[in-house]
């Protein structure tokens, strides 16, 4: 196709920019918005865990860190899923009961079934992804609000839960399932690094495929990401799929860390790991949102939990902080995106 | 006509506002009189909308003073300003969808006493100003269920309501039909009659003529030249605006026609699209032409897959399509930029490059292929002329012409032989408006078909080759380049029978 050319073009050929000036710092603020927003909270991160060092004799030691970071992982890997499921201007508050449901029949597979330990690991995790299917079609077939929906599906689950268990815990595993949620390779707990692989393979899913792209855009305005040909309910399944996978997969490492099936796991499990996903920079209005930064807030979280038991500081106290840090990182967030516009 | 010896309603001295790194308005001299229609004028990111937004006290100056009848004016807020008697229509509709148009125009102000609203006279209120506008609706009918031209006349209606001494209208004409104008200047001249002053901000020039007193022309943040109207023409105006002379508005360049390549047969969508038949061949630009609601966007969108049809076929190249989304529409060859491009064209949060190969991503072994994307947006810049310092900032940054280039980048990389322009060039300015008609006569000489849907006559009129006319979701007409007058057009569109042409 021939170079199509501007009729008043002439007298500013020479000049390629005639947009409004910004200054050199506007520009930085723009690019690496996201990356300051995270910085914050890196740096919040950084500050609290220096602080704690030096105010606690126990926090910097082998055990403390392992159990932190054993503790943290179930949270971390369902909060990456919830960061594709808000990046696209949706939210789900079934993950608790999902990781409950996919952890009791798991080890039911176990202790009832006589499956073996890697297989139900397998079959609870996809158990997951079915609550997740239901999500997703409830929201884009059914066409309910993503909070209704999981709203609904939360409840439903949670009582499943309790008719089929009768309330009670599930016992009787085998001591090999423990590696998942407690074991160690070379020192290093096993629980954290299932969490970096995770975490590695869903930033490159997020960044660098179409299923990434489209979940951006489908969440910063998903008329027009129709109207470019993008299967838009497809995706949206996706990534609720990807979410109840993720959460059922929690469920199992959970399980694994107390050997048991637990009815009760996972209540309120949603608001933390929607909380880790918000303090990272991720938006509610769809569109915004970066794994490092789920990471960074669910570690932020898991330090103050920590630091506060440490500390010997009421836990009641402990949610009156993680409130007003997720007040502090969404005003921070919003301070900062009215600096850019 | 004001004397030139009244004392202006408001007076701005020196006025300036600098954001970081942008002076928006860079000392202005403005002086406004009761009773004349003061049309702003300029290119997009001249100022204007900066300030109207000093007048409204939306923002403070950062410098200079405004004075309101000889008073200096302090800077509280909008509501600030209200009280002052300065209102501000907006271009994008500020009802509250879900009260009644009574309670619109009595908001913050409600009639009654210890609380309890009196609800009679606060509709006895709303009918007197409706009545004053010209609007004959029930006052008790939600805000919501009002057309644009309707939602906008009660606007003016509660300027009316806080006895606004001067109403700042924003673009107000940008969605409006030919009668709809008619009515909302007969309105301006019923304001301005009793003393009024009225701010215009508008980029149609054929209404700066028509109603304005004075044009103040801004340029860069600064006031070019404030001329009465008598003193000023088209090329003028556009010359002070632009800072040099465009040499034609409508650059068509001579078409070959070629095969037919679209045709739609019988479309018919319930309650919308009745029966709608047409072709568009190669090369061709056809135009949509048809009163607001008539029915081109629908049309446009069933042939697209956007929305469900319930019978017709489609035809491209001679075969029969089966298109079910937006997705086969673009897979068949077929693009449509539609008529609000922040609703429903560009992903805000999203950069340049990614709106670009939004409708096309170059994938690897299932990974996005960075390298190619980026060399396919500098590709689309360079050949669009899309202007910006770099292709990795947000789309939002954009001026309304460049964001509009986006999109057409984002139809090219699609390869699509047929194109649907809705509205192509609402809110952007002269210059780009100019740019955009080059580049879709470019489109059609390239032998793509291009499909045009406007809303302002003067655009379909130099820039098609036929104009099909639709009305009440059927298409009403069609004329031949030969037989295009603004008045056989507006006699299809309206039913009305054809005013005898000499």
């Amino acid at each position: 196709m021939k170079k199509i050319t501007s009729p008043i073009d002439g007298a500013e050929a020479g000049q390629a920019i005639q947009e409004t000036p910004v200054s050199f710092r506007g520009r930085l603020r723009e690019r690496f918005g996201d990356i300051v927003a995270q910085a914050a909270a890196a740096g919040a991160l950084v500050v609290v865990f220096i602080f704690l060092s030096f105010a606690s004799p126990v926090f910097f030691t082998v055990n403390n860190l392992t159990n932190v970071v054993e503790q943290t992982a179930v949270t971390a890997i369902i909060a990456i899923g919830m960061t594709f499921v808000i990046i696209t201007a949706g939210i789900d508050l079934s993950v608790g009961s999902t990781a409950a449901i996919s952890g009791v029949i798991g080890v039911s597979l176990i202790v009832n079934n006589g499956v073996s330990w890697p297989l139900a690991i397998v079959l609870g995790t996809l158990v997951g992804a079915v609550v997740g299917l239901g999500n997703g079609l409830l929201i884009t077939f059914a066409n309910l609000n993503p909070f209704i929906a999981t709203l609904g599906m939360m409840s439903v689950i949670r009582g499943l839960v309790y008719i089929s268990t009768n309330g009670q815990v599930v016992f009787g595993v085998p001591n090999a399932f423990g590696i998942l949620g407690s074991g160690k390779v070379a020192g290093i707990p096993v629980a954290l690094i299932v969490l970096l692989i995770i975490a590695v393979l869903a930033y490159l899913l997020l960044s660098r495929t179409r299923l990434g792209r489209y979940t951006y855009a489908i969440g910063s305005n998903r008329e027009a990401a129709r109207l470019s040909g993008i299967p838009v309910r497809n995706y949206l399944i996706a990534v609720y799929v990807l979410l109840g996978l993720l959460a059922g997969f929690g469920g199992m490492i959970a399980s694994s860390r107390v050997f048991s099936g637990q009815p009760n796991f996972g209540i309120g499990l949603e608001l933390d790991v929607i909380a880790a996903t918000v303090i990272g920079g991720a938006s509610l209005f769809g569109g915004q949102g970066t794994i490092l930064g789920t990471l960074i807030g669910a570690f932020l979280i898991a330090l103050i939990r920590n630091g506060s038991v440490l500390l010997d500081i009421n836990t009641f106290y402990q949610q009156v902080i993680i409130g007003a840090v997720i007040w502090l990182a969404v005003y921070w967030d919003q301070f900062r995106r009215r600096r850019i516009s | 006509m004001p004397l030139s010896t009244a004392e202006p309603l408001i007076r701005l001295l020196n006025i300036s506002k600098r954001f970081p790194g942008v002076v928006a308005v860079d000392d202005v001299n403005l002086d406004i009189y009761p009773g004349e229609v003061h049309v702003v004028a300029g290119e997009n990111g001249a100022g204007k909308s900066t300030l109207m937004k000093l007048l409204s006290q939306v923002e403070r100056p950062s410098h200079g003073t405004i004075t309101m009848q000889g008073q200096p004016v302090q800077f509280i807020n909008p509501q600030h300003a209200q009280s002052l008697g300065i209102a501000m229509v907006y271009q994008e509709f500020a009802l509250a969808p879900h009260l009644t148009v009574a309670q619109n125009i009595a908001l913050g102000r409600e009639p009654g006493r210890f609380g309890i609203i009196d609800r009679s006279t606060e509709i006895d209120h709303a009918r007197q100003y409706l009545q004053r506008v010209g609007l004959h609706i029930d006052p008790r009918k939600l805000a919501g269920v009002l057309s644009v031209a309707e939602q906008q006349l009660v606007e003016i209606a509660k300027a009316l309501a806080i006895d606004a001494k001067l109403v700042i209208l924003d673009e107000p004409t940008a969605t409006l039909t030919g009668q709809e104008i008619e009515k909302l200047f007969s309105v301006i001249d019923d304001l301005t009659a009793r003393g009024t002053a009225i701010l215009y901000i508008s980029h149609r020039l054929d209404e700066i003529f028509q109603i304005a007193d004075r044009v103040t022309v801004m340029r860069d943040g600064k006031v070019v030249a404030t001329l009465p109207r008598d003193d000023i023409d088209e090329p003028k105006l556009i010359r002070l605006m632009v800072g040099r002379d465009i040499a034609n508005l409508y650059p068509k360049p001579a078409s070959t026609i070629g095969k037919v390549s679209l045709q739609a047969r019988g479309i018919t969508r319930k309650r919308m699209l009745h029966d709608c038949s047409f072709e568009v061949h190669a090369g061709e630009i056809l135009g949509f032409a048809g009163l607001i609601g008539a029915g081109r966007t629908e049309l446009a969108r069933a042939i697209f897959g956007a929305d469900r049809i319930d019978a017709g076929s489609i035809w491209l190249d001679g075969k029969e399509m089966q298109i079910k989304s937006p997705a086969s529409a673009i897979a068949a060859g077929i693009g449509y930029l539609t008529e609000d491009r922040k609703k429903e064209g560009l992903a805000m949060t999203l950069d340049i490059v990614q709106n670009i190969t939004l409708a096309n991503v170059p994938t690897r072994a299932g990974f996005i292929d960075l390298a190619k994307e980026r060399r396919t947006a500098e590709y689309e810049r360079d050949r669009l002329h899309i202007r910006t310092p770099s292709i990795q900032r947000k789309v939002a940054v954009l001026s309304g012409g460049n964001q509009q280039k986006v999109i057409v980048a984002r139809w090219l990389e699609t390869q699509a032989r047929v194109l649907f322009f809705d509205e192509p060039t609402r809110g952007i300015d002269v210059k780009a408006k100019a740019e955009m008609f080059e580049l879709i006569g470019n489109l059609a000489a390239d032998g793509r078909a291009i499909i045009l849907i406007s809303s302002y006559l003067p655009e379909l009129i130099n820039m098609c080759d036929r104009i099909l006319v639709m009305r009440e979701g059927r298409v009403a007409g069609e004329l031949e380049r030969a037989q295009f007058s603004e008045e056989r057009v507006i006699a299809l569109a309206t039913g009305a029978r054809e005013v005898e042409v000499q």
